[in-house]
């Protein structure tokens, strides 16, 4: 099983929480925490589900909802949205056909919008997955757009 | 007039060699440092008069000197939670130049007996994640970290631990909450992390370039290292410089260059020939200043009437095609959504901020909206538990200082929109 696999590489310690959540979370397909998984967490750490809970919920990389296969977020800070003279936010929105927070139906992107992430030097930028493309242009977003969704057919 | 330092092996070395590192030089000044008494390493940082580099400007010496008094296990953590908009340095830092980060930490894990430390990295940085996990591992292997640390009595440990996307877990009792498997929410001071931090132990936070400035003070002596920079702070200072410049980047300048030496020398000027309409400094929770003050230091004084000087280094610069109720529309967002919940001036306070920065935005505001927004920008200031909502509203309290008329112009036009309404 995925989770007792992950599990295995940390000491039963309740400290690691965040770490095993982060592990769990990048090895799914569909990006998010499960309540069996939170419980199968709690019972190795011996702590509550409560608790658990609530750091799921806290942290914003993590997700207690299915998502799609591959994460967009796009900065929506100052420094970004200065050197954006095309809209990045619009052009993933229309090349995706979704709205923030909303998974394609074909359930291969998931959009969300993101806090700086200190690529402010090679604004404007957009992460997918563990990856971040920067100095993007429209023709170079949707290009990286088509080649994510190029990869699944 | 860029000073290298802190960036001398950047795009020299690859950050995942440690062979690199050793041939520049790295680990020879912790190979000397163990060989000192903990309290002459602690001397020379002293007369170094280093303070803290990721935004507060703590003495570091001062804050070393009060956890090394304490006798319990103590722990020692680099704050690498870089998630103010505008601040990449640490990234940076990390990628480039990951070992001076770990002999930085050794020396000072070895200064005030430490015998576990951290590094606290943002979850989204994922390259760096990784070059700092492979060179944590280098180090270990070649007996810079681990057990009787170069054939010495002392031993000392680093682990990487992610962050999740939570912004507050750069403040310091937020960052211990999350190390400790919690959500990242501050605790009441005092007691301060010096006293109880991580599991209640003495827990010494540092800031990236914080812990990579000690190698250097060690090499080249505290009194050296005084000299450089300003009368008010001494060494060098990385710039995060982004925004409307020809030649966004990070650039390594001593404390006492100004603003505009920055902007126009090293970044080139404003883009497309431009006209320069204002500029923030060090990040969302910075001060928005006009043109006319760009000749100051980026280590000037008066910005502490807005009780944030120039936070983490960054400066970004905005052209006139740039709104400036819309900016602060966007710094305020961002605080709304990552005030941690835990007071309510904080919570609740942002809250409201977003809704009258929207009025001035949307051409709605009025006199009346005008006073309460600095009536809660104070309390919220004022009353909040934590850096993140006594810093937040700097753009607001700056803005009302320089940028006063055109609040009033706001006013006067959203007043002529209803009357044409009507």
């Amino acid at each position: 099983m995925l989770v007792d696999s992950i599990l295995n590489h940390y000491p039963k310690e309740k400290d690691y929480v965040i770490e095993i959540l982060l592990d769990v979370q990048k090895e799914k397909e569909d990006n998010f925490i499960s309540q069996e998984e939170v419980k199968k967490i709690a019972y190795y750490l011996d702590t509550t589900e409560s608790h658990v809970c609530s750091v799921l919920s806290f942290y914003t990389l993590l997700s207690t909802k299915p998502r799609g296969k591959n994460i967009i977020q796009v900065c929506k800070d100052v420094p970004c949205y200065v050197r954006d003279d095309f809209n990045l936010l619009k052009t993933v929105k229309d090349f995706l056909g979704v709205n923030f927070n909303e998974t394609t139906t074909d359930r291969i992107f998931t959009l969300e919008t993101t806090a700086c992430i200190g690529c402010c030097d090679e604004a404007p930028v957009m992460r997918i997955n563990d990856r971040v493309y920067k100095n993007l242009t429209k023709d170079k977003a949707i290009k990286i757009l088509k080649e994510y969704r190029g990869n699944d057919y | 007039m860029e000073q290298i330092l802190l960036s001398k092996r950047f795009n020299k070395i690859d950050p995942y060699s440690i062979k690199d590192y050793l041939k520049s030089n790295g680990y020879q000044i912790l190979r000397e440092a163990l060989k000192m008494k903990p309290k002459e390493i602690l001397d020379e940082i002293k007369l170094s008069k280093i303070v803290g580099r990721g935004g507060a400007g703590f003495p570091t010496a001062i804050k070393m000197a009060g956890i090394k008094n304490e006798t319990d296990k103590k722990y020692i953590v680099c704050n690498a939670d870089e998630g103010e908009p505008g601040n990449f340095k640490d990234r940076h830092l990390m990628e480039k130049d990951p070992h001076s980060i770990i002999e930085g930490m050794i020396i000072s894990a070895y200064t005030i007996g430490a015998y576990h430390g951290y590094i606290y990295i943002r979850g989204e940085y994922d390259t760096a994640i990784d070059i700092m996990k492979n060179a944590i591992e280098e180090a270990r292997n070649n007996n810079f970290l681990g057990k009787n640390i170069l054939q010495s009595e002392f031993s000392f440990n680093i682990e990487v631990r992610r962050g999740a996307g939570a912004y507050i877990c750069g403040e310091e009792f937020a960052l211990i909450e999350s190390i400790e498997g919690k959500p990242g929410r501050t605790r009441v001071k005092p007691p301060y992390p010096s006293q109880a931090g991580i599991f209640n132990y003495p827990t010494l936070i540092n800031n990236v370039e914080t812990f990579c400035n000690l190698p250097i003070i060690l090499d080249m002596g505290g009194k050296a290292y005084a000299e450089l920079g300003s009368d008010y702070i001494s060494g060098t200072k990385l710039i995060s410089l982004s925004g409307n410049v020809k030649k966004p980047g990070l650039y390594e300048v001593p404390y006492g260059t100004t603003i505009k030496q920055v902007i126009e020398e090293l970044g080139g000027g404003v883009d497309q020939g431009r006209n320069l309409k204002m500029i923030q400094l060090g990040g969302a929770c910075g001060p928005i200043i006009p043109r006319n003050l760009i000749d100051m230091d980026i280590d000037n004084e008066r910005f502490e009437i807005f009780d944030s000087k120039m936070g983490a280094g960054a400066i970004i610069v905005m052209d006139d095609r740039f709104d400036l109720f819309d900016i602060i529309h966007r710094n305020m967002k961002f605080f709304e959504h990552e005030s941690c919940g835990k007071c309510m001036p904080c919570r609740e306070g942002h809250r409201q901020v977003v809704t009258l920065i929207e009025k001035f935005v949307h051409y709605n505001a009025t006199e009346d909206d005008l006073h309460s927004l600095k009536s809660l920008v104070d309390v919220i200031h004022e009353t909040t538990l934590c850096g993140l909502g006594q810093t937040s509203i700097a753009s607001i309290l700056s803005t009302m200082t320089f940028f006063n008329e055109d609040y009033q112009r706001r006013i006067e036009d959203s007043k002529r929109k209803s009357e044409t309404l009507w």
